[in-house]
């Protein structure tokens, strides 16, 4: 193999900033693009946050559980949008028909699916460090406060906002738009499993363990012992992240699969319905 | 199948035995062919005869129900990383994205193909496709003979050996469209590049094409340069040729052989 056959069969990291650059320049030339990615969690945040104030104001509990709904409302962001990133990204080269370029290009999967990757963190970054920064200016909450706590839920957030969203893109690419709805909705199939806004014990016995097998269930349990009890649960975390990268790698082996499934069933150009 | 006879030394491209089913439709039903290098071939037949299968196969973008095609000694799709840095293709039906500038999306463009020296390298293409005043405006606002100018730079980017084209000209006047035919002529000429093309434009193939493969149904009809095709259906143009096959007149190839 020749030296030039060598560096296009590799990881090419070039290839990864020319995809991330592509969204960049897309994110740039469109305003209400960048909009969208703060308007929603601002406007779920100073909702959720004002609730807050008024349940401290009538509750003793919730008087103790200051900030909850507020770090569960950013929490929960993280994972909606990251996954949301990742998708719409995806959704972009669909909607600009430029998928056949790509898929006749150099550029490999795992190059397409790490610039995806890149763009949600980017999309995120734009949108939730604003909103993070009105939640301490409105209601003194500081998501940045929580230091290596947040880190920790930020990459398992991200770690299962990924695996969604690889998930999702193969399933996009094997029937086409016809599977856009779940790219805006299948996280949401999270909210009410992953016990938000409420500790794991409210659900029904025989629901408990699907909640537990849900890595962002352990982040917002996590979430809640650090704000009611002080406690950072790096156990949870630990669980959470081992969840975690069996989810990411079935994800990617179903994104393969899908791939190749359509690449037998030429759906790779019909973008279309 | 392909036999010693009908086969190039060092092809370019080779397809062998190509069958492609989608569950009942059989969309490509063992064909072969080997195209030579610096070779113009024009792949052509009636709306479902198989050539954007045969196409897609070629490109790496299907897989075979069976049989193989091969592109620089890489089987497609399975081996497609080693090479499609040295392909590109150019079709109406794949758009750049529309709100990059020119300049953008040949930046992009230019860095998934690992083009060397790419800001020289966009200058002298747009110089050569005369898109040099254009280069900072949005793909999106661009005429549709500027446009197929700007994916015909994005086909060229990498200087490929291997140029896959589907209807280069498809939707421009007859006057752009001459002046895309005299740039891609001119590439070929310069590049010694190997150039499989469809199209419906009968002249254009006639004007770019050395060799014309004719599909129906799937199966190839006939296969030769368009001016034995023409004496041997006894016509006067390839357009005449063509409307033989695609409805089933064969009677003047006959009567000639």
């Amino acid at each position: 193999m020749s030296v030039q056959e060598n560096e296009a069969v590799m990881f090419s990291t070039r290839r990864v900033l020319a995809m991330v650059l592509r969204y960049w320049y897309l994110l740039r030339s469109s305003w209400p693009r960048i909009l969208d990615l703060i308007y929603w969690p601002a406007v779920q945040m100073l909702m959720w946050g004002f609730l807050q104030l008024y349940l401290n104001q009538n509750s003793g509990f919730f008087n103790k559980a200051g900030g909850t709904f507020i770090g569960a409302v950013l929490l929960w962001d993280i994972l909606f949008r990251g996954q949301l990133g990742f998708s719409i990204s995806f959704l972009e080269e669909m909607y600009a028909r430029n998928m056949g370029n790509l898929m006749m290009s150099p550029l490999r999967p795992v190059e397409f699916v790490t610039a995806l990757m890149v763009m949600s963190i980017i999309r995120l970054a734009i949108g939730m460090v604003p909103v993070s920064l009105l939640a301490i200016a409105f209601f003194g909450f500081n998501l940045w406060g929580f230091g290596l706590a947040l880190a920790a839920f930020f990459l398992n957030l991200i770690l299962t906002s990924w695996a969604i969203g690889i998930f999702v893109a193969g399933l996009l690419l094997r029937n086409g738009l016809g599977a856009e709805s779940l790219a805006w909705t299948f996280m949401f199939l999270f909210l009410p499993l992953t016990c938000v806004y409420y500790p794991v014990a409210v659900l029904p016995v025989w629901l408990q363990p699907v909640a537990w097998s849900l890595p962002p269930t352990y982040v917002f349990e996590g979430m809640r012992a650090l704000l009611i009890d002080h406690v950072f649960r790096a156990d949870l975390m630990i669980e959470a992240f081992a969840i975690n990268v069996g989810l990411f790698a079935a994800g990617a082996v179903a994104f393969f699969m899908l791939l190749r499934s359509a690449r037998r069933h030429g759906t790779l150009l019909q973008t279309g319905e | 199948m392909l036999s010693a006879a009908t086969m190039p030394a060092d092809p370019t491209i080779t397809v062998d035995c190509l069958v492609k089913i989608y569950g009942k439709d059989v969309a490509v039903d063992g064909i072969s062919f080997a195209l030579k290098p610096g070779s113009v071939t024009a792949l052509l037949g009636a709306n479902g005869a198989g050539k954007s299968t045969t196409i897609a196969t070629i490109m790496g973008l299907l897989t075979p129900t069976s049989g193989r095609a091969t592109v620089l000694g890489a089987e497609m799709p399975r081996q497609r990383h080693r090479v499609l840095h040295r392909m590109n293709f150019e079709s109406p039906y794949v758009d750049m994205p529309m709100r990059l500038t020119i300049q953008q999306n040949l930046t992009v463009f230019g860095m998934l193909y690992g083009v060397a020296n790419l800001p020289e390298r966009i200058a002298r293409l747009a110089a050569e496709l005369e898109l040099t005043e254009l280069l900072d405006r949005p793909t999106g606002k661009l005429s549709s003979g500027q446009k197929t100018r700007v994916s015909l730079a994005k086909s060229l980017i990498n200087e490929p050996d291997v140029l896959l084209l589907d209807e280069p000209t498809a939707s421009l006047d007859p006057d752009t469209a001459d002046w895309v035919r005299g740039r891609l002529e001119r590439y070929c000429r310069e590049r010694h590049a190997t150039v499989l093309l469809a199209s419906h434009n009968m002249a254009e193939v006639e004007r770019l094409c050395e060799r014309v493969i004719m599909m129906k149904r799937g199966r190839i009809e006939d296969d030769d340069t368009p001016e034995r095709l023409i004496a041997r259906y006894g016509r006067n143009t390839l357009e005449e040729v063509f409307l033989d096959i695609a409805r089933g007149r064969t009677d003047a190839r006959e009567a000639a052989q």
